[in-house]
């Protein structure tokens, strides 16, 4: 549904969007990760048509968005960053003004109208002037015009942020639901929200893509991913480690003793094999009988990843 | 489609209008431009002294002066509060057309300018009714107020599109606006002529609003006057969509 080709947005000398390429299909969403200032706001300013890109192309159902830009927005729901409203009117007649800016009429506006404001829990204030409303509200009032018309194509710029916990996890689970028949793109800089609900992440630093996959496929670029942890208790160090270091599978080994327990972890030669490590090491606990409380593998942690991958050049462009 | 084009600019327009009596503003808007209208036409106007019951002096000759700042007045938050609020992006992401959503603003707030200008009936009945004033006269002169109106109007909505900032779209349109009564002001192209040559002062009197103003207020509707009045509407919108552009592609 969403298709970028080699997109790139200068702002005077400075490449904001340097040469980003992705799709999303329908029934995908796509997190778009990265520090500020990496540039997802532009990409999806260009996505929606708000920027024109200074070279690219961007097609939202086969539409290109330069060429066709009204059939393509058509398709469209955009939660703009800063999700703003029209303050001077009540929430039922903002979310109609967008209804009808959508192509719908009479009874089609108070029926969207009612729909989103349940999906958005905007009933208690349908009838509160926007201004009024606390940020939270203001937001989900903003998301709620993004999703008025059922779109196919759904863009959403930091959907969650301003929230609170619970408003968060409904927003998530909105999304995750709605993203069965969409094609979702949302941005965020909160990482747990892209393995709670994404099929896909990016991760874009200064302009660039520097990562793309599946959560768990970049979960296991994290140093440590796939090795397995193990405490045993009332057996010397020495002998658990060199245990642990004769098995087939096994790599670096390293182990350390307190409150006479043993904690070792066990890296494996071969990263790309996965579940072997944890059952090798697992018959051997058995075999030599060792009293232990603990044994598992490490999936890696999305922040780890996110921070090798960005933290140089964020380091590099505050000393710029 | 031009039906779509036509849907999505009584949208907007229907929006805007409404958000203008939605607040108290427009309602002090509309019994200051009454009472100006009053002071100017009773007090400055001498319409009692004159003695003819005639509206075309008195009534219509302080519109471009009172035009001058209650236009700009009630059109400078048409873009700028858009830019301002961010949902200059919410509206231009909409399957929108930005021409459509220039002239959707511009039309609603012209009418709400027309609707002021329509209170004033009140002063043409006093003329009906203290004397016999030309009837076609009267209308001609109330269609060039609308124009007027619109021409300022349009003027006002190009400047609103340049800055975030309302205050300095007003002080840009009663700028230009300024310009544009001056340029063509008896008082000041009767001095001009002693020291420039006729055809500059003329020249430059042409874009001035006044000259073509003061056809209507005589009572003449001309064909020329009509193309002026639209001409300068036209070129202002059409630069609001330039500015708009550029804005985005910056
Ligand atoms: N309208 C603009 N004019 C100039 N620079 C801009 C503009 N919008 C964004 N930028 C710059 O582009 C870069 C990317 O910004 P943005 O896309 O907002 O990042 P993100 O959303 O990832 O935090 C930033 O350095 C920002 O300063
Ligand atoms: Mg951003």
């Amino acid at each position: 549904m969403i298709t970028v080709e080699n997109l790139v947005k200068e702002f005077g000398p400075k490449k904001a969007v340097n040469n980003v390429t992705f799709s999303v299909q329908r029934g995908e969403i796509l997190g778009f990760l990265g520090p500020n200032g990496a540039g997802k706001s532009t990409t999806m300013r260009m996505l929606t048509g708000f920027f024109p890109p200074t070279s690219g192309k961007v097609t939202i159902g086969g539409h290109d968005i330069a060429e066709n830009p009204i059939a393509a927005k058509k398709l469209i729901g955009y939660l703009p960053e800063a999700a703003p409203c029209y303050s001077d009117m009540t929430v039922r007649g903002f979310l109609a003004f967008c209804a009808e800016m959508r192509g719908l009429s009479g009874r089609a506006i108070d029926d969207a109208v009612n729909r989103v404001a349940g999906l958005c829990f905007l009933e208690s204030v349908l009838h509160q002037s926007v201004d009024t409303l606390s940020k939270g509200y203001r937001h989900r009032t903003c998301f709620a015009q993004s999703i008025i018309h059922d779109p196919e194509v759904l863009v959403l710029d930091e959907p969650t942020d301003g929230l609170d916990p619970n408003q968060k996890h409904e927003v998530r689970q909105l999304i995750k639901r709605m993203g069965e028949k969409k094609a979702i793109i949302f941005s965020t800089h909160i990482l747990e929200e892209v393995e709670a609900v994404c099929s896909r992440a990016m991760i874009i630093d200064r302009g660039t893509v520097v990562a793309n996959g599946t959560p768990s496929e970049l979960k296991a670029k994290a140093e440590g991913a796939g090795s397995v942890t193990l405490r045993v208790f009332g057996t010397a160090a020495e002998t658990v480690k060199s245990r642990l270091s004769s098995l087939m599978v096994a790599g670096k080994v390293s182990v350390s003793s307190g409150n006479n327990a043993v904690n070792a972890r066990v890296f494996p030669r071969d990263k790309n094999v996965n579940g072997e490590l944890a059952k090798a090491v697992a018959e051997l606990t058995v075999k030599e009988g060792w009293k232990f409380d603990e044994l598992h593998t490490e999936e890696g942690r999305l922040d780890d990843v996110f921070r090798a991958i960005t933290l140089p050049d964020t380091v590099k462009a505050r000393n710029d | 489609m031009l039906s779509d084009s036509i849907r999505n600019i009584r949208t907007i327009a229907k929006r805007e209008l409404m958000g203008y009596f939605n607040s108290p503003v427009a309602y002090v808007f509309i019994v200051i431009f009454l009472l100006l209208n009053g002071f100017f036409t009773f007090m400055l106007g001498g319409f009692f002294e004159i003695g003819e019951a005639s509206l075309a002096r008195p009534f219509f000759n302080w519109h471009p002066w009172l035009y001058l700042f209650l236009v700009p007045a009630a059109g400078m938050r048409l873009w700028s509060e858009e830019r301002r609020t961010g949902t200059l992006e919410l509206l231009l992401t909409m399957p929108v057309a930005a021409w459509e959503a220039i002239v959707g603003k511009f039309l609603a707030c012209w009418l709400f300018l027309a609707i002021a200008l329509a209170l004033t009936f009140p002063v043409v009945a006093t003329a009906m009714y203290l004397g016999s004033p030309d009837v076609g006269a009267t209308a001609a002169g109330y269609l060039g107020s609308l124009l007027l109106a619109g021409a300022y109007l349009a003027v006002t909505v190009m400047t609103s599109a340049l800055t975030r900032n309302q205050v300095i779209s007003f002080i840009m349109s009663v700028v230009i606006c300024f310009f544009l009564i001056f340029a063509g002001w008896e008082q000041v192209t009767s001095l001009a002529v002693r020291w420039a040559p006729d055809w500059l002062v003329n020249t430059i009197a042409a874009f001035s609003v006044m000259p073509h103003f003061t056809n209507f207020q005589r009572g003449v509707v001309e064909l020329r006057d009509l193309v002026y009045f639209i001409s300068v509407m036209v070129f202002s919108l059409f630069t609001t969509s330039v500015i708009l552009r550029n804005l985005r592609g910056a």
